[in-house]
């Protein structure tokens, strides 16, 4: 069971560091490198929160959670351009002001790599 | 004491998505058209899905899982149709995922169904990262909320397949701006088809019921 969005993605954030570093017989996770695009919504303290309970007496018992966020970009349909659309207002390319485009970053939502001993 | 930092390149949710891609491959195996209807609580989920059903009727035979918080008031209500349906509760949990959804699998008749309609949890954020195994994304808007949400909520108006503003009878007794909102869709997402409904009148039901149903026979390839 679930209460929050975010405490299901912590436990599948942690289950793949543990498997990671049972893998490479590491004693024990000191920090977990994570790459998150700003358009999945999901609250760094919010993660680092459950990851705190979830992850007592684990290998991965007080490791710091590391995001990279990723802003998005888009690519316009008309002439190609890749931007930065603008929070909260219509997406138009600021190059040749068409309408809306194809989203082509900010979905990202991974573990990079993590930090052991 | 070495450190020494040990790279890992995994999706976060990989484990969902090697679920759904299961359920996918089920449900393609059936034949089965699954759509996952996601909106924000009262869009009109449940209302359009129970109209849907009865515009199908002797067209098309349906199926729906049910995604709630608590209770099954959406699932006795499409059960009153005769139509199969499996409720999900989330418990608290703000989204359906694919292990959910992969059990509700299980309990419906899947060869006497052409349709499954997946009603998500009444959501605009989280439903959008959790894949299910649906082969239709759509998003329900609707007149009271407002035209500004797409705006507001890029992240699901840009992702979906299919778009349906509903309660449209509802646009004289309120400030909605159609062409805002318009525009705001197209700018998001060019390409998926936006149907202007009310499920109380039953206006626009006609042209987003076909739609549907030409969709729902991918295999056919008629001439």
């Amino acid at each position: 069971m679930a209460p929050m969005h975010e405490l299901a993605v912590t436990q599948s954030i942690l289950d793949i560091a543990l498997r990671h570093a049972e893998r490479a017989k590491a004693q024990r996770i000191l920090a977990i490198n994570l790459v998150i695009g700003e358009l999945t919504g999901f609250v760094d303290d919010s993660i680092q929160f459950y990851f705190d309970f979830l992850s007592r007496d684990t290998l991965a018992q007080g490791a710091r959670l590391v995001f990279e966020r990723i802003p998005p970009r888009a690519r316009c349909h008309t002439c190609r351009t890749e931007y930065i659309p603008p929070d909260s207002r219509l997406w138009t390319c600021p190059e040749c002001d068409a309408l809306g485009g194809e989203v082509i970053a900010g979905r990202e939502f991974s573990v990079a790599s993590i930090e052991i001993e | 004491m070495s450190f020494k930092t040990l790279p890992v390149v995994e999706e976060i949710l990989s484990a969902n998505d090697r679920i759904a891609l299961e359920n996918r491959k089920l449900l393609q195996g059936y034949g089965i058209l699954a759509v996952n209807v996601m909106a924000s609580p009262g869009a009109g989920k449940t209302s359009l899905i129970l109209r849907t059903i009865e515009a199908l009727r002797g067209r098309l035979r349906v199926g729906v899982i049910e995604g709630d918080v608590a209770g099954r008031v959406d699932a006795d209500k499409v059960a009153e149709t005769g139509t199969p349906v499996v409720q999900i509760n989330t418990g608290g949990g703000c989204h359906l995922d694919a292990l959910q959804v992969q059990n509700a699998l299980k309990k419906l008749p899947l060869d006497e169904m052409d349709l499954l309609f997946i009603e998500n949890v009444g959501n605009l954020i989280c439903p959008t990262g959790f894949a299910l195994g649906e082969q239709l994304n759509m998003v329900i808007a609707n007149v009271p909320e407002g035209h500004d949400k797409p705006i507001k909520y890029p992240g699901i108006f840009a992702v979906v397949d299919v778009l349906v503003l509903n309660k449209i009878d509802l646009m004289p007794y309120l400030d909605f701006d159609l062409t805002a909102f318009r525009t705001a869709i197209r700018a998001l997402n060019a390409g998926a088809p936006l149907f202007e409904v009310s499920c109380k009148t039953g206006e626009g039901l006609p042209a987003w019921v076909d739609w549907l149903a030409e969709h729902s026979h991918p295999l056919d390839v008629g001439p």
